[in-house]
């Protein structure tokens, strides 16, 4: 063994000169299948802890929101000196600033963002800090804005594109924060120099920027280093215990939050690596069930007050102030070994022990072969405390493997080894608006001429008031589609760009494999709508109302027609059209650093704001009311109880649909039948 | 043939075993002060299907019955339609779905024991609503006496046919020890009971008399308390 550290763990690929986490869980895990009977409760310390946090959390909405915020220190992993809750119990350490509760400063990815978001809570931004952000070190934000077409901006500004993250950070990226404690820093940045080295020949500007970025991871694996040694910890070497495995994990998630303020943070899969520490620890005596819980309660109590600082409206997007600190649980292994652990068991045991909380994303991994122990356990907890999500395991495993997490909600990547540009989303629903009024916006106003602003070119309307052709109206939206997909794509390709140029998360890809696959995570907003709008036109009559300007701003409906969400097949079988026919028109173009075209249908609680934006539509729907979440069926029209509904959705392509699906779905516990089990 | 209906639910978790997609029949004689749905009440509305694409819409969930789920009719008063339900069950039957008739069984008449012995032959199980043990009281609570439906529980019991006892526990109404006791008493002498169960009444009905503009009978009458529904099932045997 290369380590005095590793021992007792089974040698394999992992310790044999590689980065290899997943060889190295495979080797070493021990599948759990009985149940929750040896988990343990709270400590004192972890009671007590938690009521200060409590205390402050009761503070920072008693002062509107923001509790404390920094205005003159700009977040770097060695920006702030240790910080502590209280530091003789605490078990975990490591806060984004030097207080808890306390928000950073981080103007990377905009310096107007970041003054707006600080004026909002009544804070001024350091005037120099300013000057310094608008005279000498360019923004994310500030180059998406140089390089703009007019056409994205119309788009912007008429919302057919919306969310777009080019004032904010993109998030998304999980970096495989296990790496630091099974191999310590040093071993990954010798890793990361010899691919540096292997990067040379006719330096095209591919060659320099990626020779330039793994610079960059180096020097952020360096100051990682630093940071830890604020808190007094070498994390040069690999973690020793189950303690320091936890330390070192979480410092490499905490150096990620104090770079980047991205849209979603998510932390990746690691209670059942973690497991290996604490099963050898517990095997050697060194800690007892009392102690491993108490380490995990910590390492979850740091993961919920994790804290950005942003603007009112974004937490009115998604309706409260998410960060997405999701921790993907459980699942089965490709060889048909279950990857559920008694880790996985105290990892959700923090919401018994804590109380629910929504971060972090404590997420299941469910397959239907999980051992029956576990899925009784996650049931029981579910009830207690609502506060699970569930994803299928079975779907996804097929593509991604055994070693895959959740970014964001839906989102899954191999830990470690893909990441995403998020793309946030097209308004479909207002897409086929624009079929109808050949690119003119329903709502927009051009500010010169006080007429509907032209967003795409001057693509022919539909003319005369007679009811709307279906061939007629699908053949003019699949030309819009085809402009808008491109549009769309090439703004996501200049976007990252500038992302990757002014705001890059060389922590989070320091801890990826340098050859990395990248996905183009598109999105689709407002597909139930389109889907009903187009099922009106072919099976009843839908009549144009036209104002002063010929601009189609409402619709007569005559008759009935077939609804998506009622697992009825005439209309089902649009929406499946839909979602390939958008989708395979994004393909086809050129996507930025070779990266994978994926989309997503999942505006969870955005789809109230797109829904403000967009006008009256086909389906009946009225100009200004929400869209439907993610693939849902338009509110109260699936009317044929829930498999219904949920048939509806299932019929929309996985394949075509890569980065996930939504369907927000609530049920109240009586209608789910009548005993515990 | 054509059934007329109310409406479907693909997912009926609380009417008989397993996952079911549960059919609402319209069109029933009965009156209860209670009923949540006073909207399958006038026969002859509601929309007209076949028995064919009923059970063709039925058989896509059939992957979902696997836990011992399949299909319920429901009401309304399904046996205002016994023809039609027959057709049904028998298709579905021959698809190898089980089926379940959720009845007030007030249509049976012990003269004609036989009339719906076509019907029950492919029917898996009965979900018997018994409304109240008393006769007077229950012409009170739904117009009707309920000889015909205790007729119906014994002569289910004697052709061997399984049944669950359904019964409403109302404030004021059922909620009454005695009443409890005597029906306790009538369930003893049944052979087929396979389950029991007590549904505390709700008042998620009110709303639809409102929107009917009806006048809704239990205005005011709060669910019971969770005390008295244990003591209801505690008297019924349910538990101990």
């Amino acid at each position: 063994m290369m380590f005095k550290q590793w021992e007792g763990f089974t040698a394999g690929k992992w310790s044999d000169d590689e980065v290899n986490v997943r060889d190295f869980i495979q080797h070493n895990y021990k599948p759990y299948e009985g149940d929750g009977k040896f988990l343990e409760g709270p400590t004192e310390a972890t009671t007590k802890l938690w009521k200060e946090i409590l205390k402050l959390s009761a503070e920072e909405r008693k002062a509107g929101g923001v509790l404390k915020a920094d205005t003159s220190v700009v977040s770097t992993l060695t920006s702030h000196p240790a910080g502590y809750i209280d530091k003789p119990l605490e078990k975990i350490v490591g806060l984004q600033t030097d207080e808890p509760f306390k928000r950073s400063l981080q103007p990377f990815g905009g310096i107007k963002m970041s003054e707006q978001a600080l004026n909002m809570y009544g804070y001024e931004l350091d005037p120099q800090i300013k000057y310094i952000f608008t005279h000498y070190r360019k923004t994310h934000n500030d180059g998406v804005y140089d390089a703009y077409t007019p056409e994205m901006r119309r788009a912007r500004t008429a919302h057919i594109l919306t969310g777009l993250p080019d004032t904010y950070g993109r998030g998304r990226i999980v970096g495989d924060y296990r790496r630091v404690a099974l191999y310590g820093v040093d071993y990954l940045i010798e890793h990361k120099k010899r691919d540096k080295d292997m990067i040379d020949g006719d330096m095209l500007p591919d060659k320099v920027r990626d020779r330039e970025e793994l610079s960059e991871q180096i020097k952020a694996l360096g100051a990682l280093k630093e940071m830890a040694a604020l808190y007094g910890f070498d994390i040069s070497k690999p973690a020793q215990t189950a303690q320091e495995a936890i330390q070192w994990l979480y410092f490499g998630y905490l150096a990620a939050v104090k770079d980047q303020n991205g849209a979603a943070m998510s932390i990746g899969r690691n209670s059942t690596f973690l497991d290996v520490y604490i099963e050898r620890d517990l095997e050697r005596g060194i800690i007892t069930e009392k102690e491993a819980q108490e380490l995990i309660d910590h390492f979850v109590m740091k993961l919920r007050i994790v804290k950005f600082m942003r603007i009112k409206d974004y937490n009115e997007l998604f309706s409260g102030d998410p960060t997405w600190v999701t921790e993907s649980i459980g699942g089965m292994g490709v060889d048909g070994r279950t990857l559920v652990t008694k880790n996985s068991f105290r990892i959700l045991h923090t919401l018994t022990n804590l109380g629910p909380a929504p971060e972090p994303n404590l997420t299941v991994l469910w397959s239907r072969n999980l051992p029956a122990g576990f899925k009784k356990f996650c049931a029981e907890t579910s009830i207690a405390t609502s506060a699970i999500q569930y994803e299928s395991d079975d779907l996804m495993r097929p593509e991604m493997g055994d070693d895959y997490c959740i970014a964001c909600c839906v989102s899954c990547m191999r830990v470690g080894k893909d990441m995403q540009f998020f793309g946030a989303r097209a308004n479909l629903a207002k897409c086929l608006l624009y079929a109808i009024n050949g690119g003119k916006d329903e709502l927009t106003l051009d500010k010169k001429t006080g007429k509907h602003l032209q967003v795409s070119p001057m693509y022919s309307p539909i003319l005369g008031d007679g009811a709307l052709d279906y061939a007629d109206v699908t053949c003019k939206y699949e030309q819009m589609m085809d402009w808008l997909a491109g549009l769309y794509v090439n703004t996501l390709n200049l976007i990252h760009y500038m992302h990757d140029k002014y705001s890059y998360e060389a922590l989070e890809m320091a801890l990826h494999d340098t050859d990395v696959r990248r996905f183009f995570a598109t999105g689709i907003a407002g597909l139930s709508c389109a889907v009903d709008s187009l099922s009106a036109i072919k099976y009843a009559k839908v009549y144009p109302v036209r104002n002063e300007e010929g601009i189609v701003v409402d619709f007569k409906i005559e008759g009935e027609y077939p609804q998506y969400g009622n697992n009825d097949d005439r209309v089902d079988q649009i929406a499946v059209w839909l979602v390939k026919t958008f989708m395979n028109k994004v393909k086809s173009h050129y996507t930025y650093r070779g990266s994978v075209p994926t989309t997503s249908i999942l505006t969870i609680t955005s789809n109230v704001v797109y829904g403000k934006k967009t006008g009256n539509t086909p389906d009946g729907r009225r100009a200004g009311t929400p869209l439907a979440p993610g693939a849902n069926p338009m509110h109260g029209r699936d009317k044929n109880g829930a498999l219904a509904s949920l048939e509806s959705v299932a019929k929309l392509p996985y394949e075509y649909s890569r980065d996930g699906i939504s369907n927000t779905f609530s049920v109240t516990p009586a209608s789910l039948g009548k005993d515990e089990d | 043939m054509d059934g007329y209906i109310h409406s479907f639910e693909s997912f009926g978790t609380v009417d008989g075993p397993g996952i079911r997609f549960v059919v609402f029949m319209q069109g029933c004689p009965m009156r209860c002060l209670y009923c949540h749905n006073p909207d399958t009440w006038r026969a002859g509305a509601g929309k007209t299907y076949t028995a064919e694409e009923v059970a063709a819409n039925a058989a896509k969930y059939k992957s979902y019955f696997s836990g011992g789920g399949g299909v319920t009719v429901s009401g309304g008063e399904p046996l205002m339609q016994a023809d039609f339900v027959r057709e049904l069950f028998t298709l579905l039957k021959a698809k190898g779905i089980n089926t379940a008739l959720d009845t007030s069984g007030i249509l049976f008449n012990p003269a004609d024991k036989h009339k719906f012995d076509a019907l029950l032959e492919v029917c898996d199980l009965v979900l018997l609503d018994l409304k109240h043990i008393d006769g007077a009281e229950h012409k009170k609570l739904t117009g009707h006496s309920n000889g015909n439906v205790l007729a119906f529980a014994e002569y289910l019991s004697d052709t061997g046919k399984p049944m669950w006892i359904r019964h409403v526990l109302v404030p004021d109404i059922t909620d009454n020890d005695e009443y409890l006791k005597n029906l306790a008493q009538f369930i003893d002498g049944l052979k087929t009971v396979e389950r029991i169960e007590v549904l505390p009444y709700h008042t998620m009905g009110a709303v639809k008399y409102k929107n009917l503009g009806m006048e809704y009978a239990l205005e005011g009458v709060e669910p019971p308390a969770r005390g008295r529904v244990q003591n209801a099932k505690r008297i019924l045997g349910i538990i101990k």
